[in-house]
């Protein structure tokens, strides 16, 4: 069983994120393991991060302002996957900073360091050449996003050489700022799953253990970014505290859903 | 070279490529509006009352077709190939972007789009959006860096008097790259009702493409007029290129006219080895703002700061049709630095009375460089993109002028 299917075979997995090198990275990590989270997403920091709002666009700056590179990342996620050797990691983040050594060299240095899937935010299907290939001949699951704007017309090529899980982005929006309604996110979420065997994960705009809960229903995950994002930005070095206290709080209530549920 | 087409002007692919740059890398919600827009685009091709409506805004409300004026004190000065300049500093708003700008907003509209958003660097591009924002009723937000909002006064105070909201970005290095970032953002978060008017030859497939053929009226008029005027097609083209859309639009039309000799002029800055933005002469092939072309980059894919004193050339990347025809040689892109380019805008201004945008100055001061080394039975079409009113700050400045 790979590492994503055991995680997600517990129940309702929380997916945390925060951005590499924003902080005491692998003191921040341990406290969202040590604190319940499933899976661990790992943002690599780019200079022009589209798709992100306020709040991860400045952990991406702190991070790079601090001389974060491609190598340091690779040896955290090598450093994590030695202390945590069953907690799938993934990285996320720009095809720009992927790409620059070549998709080959990048899926390589994924093998090496353990990490179980990669999220690339402006490769999409159309454009999977790019580093799908590289990915998959290496074993590491590339990671597809699906939107409220993905029509069933587009939805096979999304998930054809999809792997891992599926990223539902449940607003047509940046990251961190709205939320989108319950009833439209269960309605997106049966859908996906009637096309797909892959877990549905649903991000973007989920800040609080209420909102977790009432998407870990009938999500397999749920992703929660910016809020943690935000309490490194409040605590610097001193944030792992606070995060292992609210991952808590997030992954009780997402691991409680189930049994609510049923 | 070996597999060239037949024409060099047939591109992109269906997948939006020239050769190996352009595609379309977009976050997967903007993946279906853009699929959308290539197939309105598609349908506009083939619509005679979309081109007729078309022509009949560039005519009657451009001011189309622009001049080709022989600018003789400038070739008497330089005493070697004989200059002509395309005057798009002529055009309503003084600038070339209006006419990519008509061409989108009645895209827009074909679309039933009823917002319109678009980024800027010197503002000329967010002065022609504004304009036809109201020119066809449609609310608009212009993006734009807030070191070019500082810098670019009366350009953002034209279109705030265009009734457009102008939004100052303030992440990044606070340019052009940072405006279209910004942009994106807002467009991803509004897909429904927004259209987003690109002002260069970049981003996500069909951008590069309805850009480039919007902007290539200018190569056709200059080709019928070079040939009224000497029976004969120039030897030699010179435009600025910071994305690359004047450019583009002048070299379109002569790609296939191999007689034709074709230069591009990359801003460079305090020089190549300083603070520049000349993507192609120190970039190398990454992918950012919807399209893989040369970008200004360290070994890690971080982009890096561009660099000009032109506000227009400001950005890290330029259009990938320029990288293909710079990979495959049809196109020569040669960089001229911030302090050739003022003195180029200082000599056109006094010799032929002509104030000339500080991103044209670059392509005055390469035919300054050109010229005198070609004979004068040469022709060289220099396209004068835009009128310099806007730079005067600039310049006083750089020329320790206190206004």
């Amino acid at each position: 069983m790979t590492r994503f299917a055991s995680a997600f075979a517990k129940g309702p997995a929380l997916i945390a994120f925060i951005t590499a090198g924003d902080g005491d990275t692998a003191a921040n990590l341990d406290a969202l393991v040590a604190g319940g989270a499933d899976v661990i997403e790992l943002g690599m920091p780019f200079t022009d991060p589209m798709a992100d709002g306020p709040a991860i666009q400045a952990a991406n700056l702190r991070s790079l302002a601090k001389g974060t590179t491609t190598g340091d990342i690779f040896a955290m996620a090598a450093a994590f996957r030695h202390r945590h050797p069953d907690v799938p990691l993934v990285l996320m983040g720009y095809a720009n900073p992927m790409t620059a050594r070549g998709a080959d060299w990048f899926a390589a240095e994924c093998a090496k360091a353990g990490v179980d899937g990669v999220i690339c935010v402006d490769i999409p299907s159309e454009e999977d050449a790019e580093l799908g290939p590289s990915l998959r001949a290496a074993g590491v699951d590339l990671i597809r996003l699906a939107t409220p704007t993905t029509d069933p017309a587009r939805l096979p090529a999304v998930l054809d050489g999809a792997g891992g899980f599926l990223y539902y982005v449940s607003v047509a929006g940046i990251t961190g700022l709205q939320q989108a309604a319950q009833a439209s996110i269960e309605e997106a979420v049966a859908r996906l799953k009637a096309a797909t065997d892959l877990p549905v994960a649903v991000g973007f705009g989920v800040r609080t253990p209420e909102q977790a809960a009432e998407i870990a229903k009938t999500a397999d995950g749920v992703v929660v970014g910016s809020a943690f994002v935000d309490i490194i930005a409040a605590h610097g070095d001193g944030a792992a505290p606070h995060l292992e206290a609210f991952t808590r709080t997030l992954a009780d209530a997402i691991h409680r859903a189930k049994e609510i549920a049923a | 070279m070996t597999d060239l087409p037949n024409s060099l002007r047939t591109g992109p692919d269906e997948q939006g490529h020239f050769g190996a740059f352009g595609g379309r890398y977009v976050a997967e919600t903007l993946m279906p509006l853009i699929l959308d827009l290539e197939r309105e685009y598609r349908a506009a091709q083939v619509d005679n009352a979309f081109r007729a409506e078309f022509d009949d805004l560039l005519k009657n409300y451009v001011g189309r077709p622009s001049p080709l004026w022989l600018a003789q004190r400038l070739t008497d000065h330089l005493g070697g190939a004989k200059i002509y300049l395309k005057r798009e500093d002529l055009n309503h708003t003084g600038a070339h972007k209006i006419n990519n700008c008509i061409g989108q907003i009645l895209l827009a509209k074909r679309m039933g789009k009823t917002r319109i958003i678009a980024e800027t660097g010197a503002g000329q591009h967010g002065v022609a959006t504004a304009t036809v924002a109201a020119l066809f009723g449609l609310p608009c937000t212009i993006f734009m860096g807030a070191v070019d909002v500082a810098r670019q006064q009366p350009n953002v105070f034209r279109m705030k008097l265009l009734g457009a909201e102008v939004v100052a970005v303030e992440s990044g290095a606070k340019t052009l790259k940072d405006a279209m970032n910004e942009a994106l953002r807002h467009w991803v978060a509004n897909v429904h009702d927004t259209f987003y008017i690109i002002g260069t030859v970049a981003g996500p497939h069909p951008y590069p493409e309805l850009v480039r053929d919007f902007q290539s009226v200018i190569g056709d008029e200059a080709k019928a007029q070079i040939l009224e005027a000497e029976g004969r097609l120039p030897d030699m083209l010179i435009a600025p290129v910071g994305g690359g859309s004047n450019a583009i639009g002048l070299f379109h039309p002569f790609l296939d006219d191999t007689g034709v000799e074709i230069v591009g002029v990359e801003a460079a800055g305090e020089g190549l080895d300083g603070k520049h933005a000349a993507s192609l002469a120190g970039g190398r092939p990454g992918i950012l703002h919807g399209n893989k072309t040369y970008l200004l980059q360290d070994e890690d894919g971080q982009i890096t700061e561009a660099h000009s004193i032109s506000a227009g050339l400001d950005y890290p990347g330029i259009g990938p049709e320029h990288s293909w025809l710079h990979d495959i040689g049809r196109v020569r892109y040669e960089p001229v630095t911030d302090a050739e380019a003022l003195a180029s805008f200082q000599k056109l201004t006094k010799l032929e009375g002509i104030i000339p945008a500080l991103e044209s100055a670059h392509a005055i001061a390469a035919a300054e460089r050109i010229a005198p080394t070609l004979g004068k039975d040469k022709i060289i079409i220099v396209n004068c993109s835009g009128r310099g009113d806007k730079d005067i700050f600039t310049v006083a400045d750089a020329l320790g002028v206190k206004l």
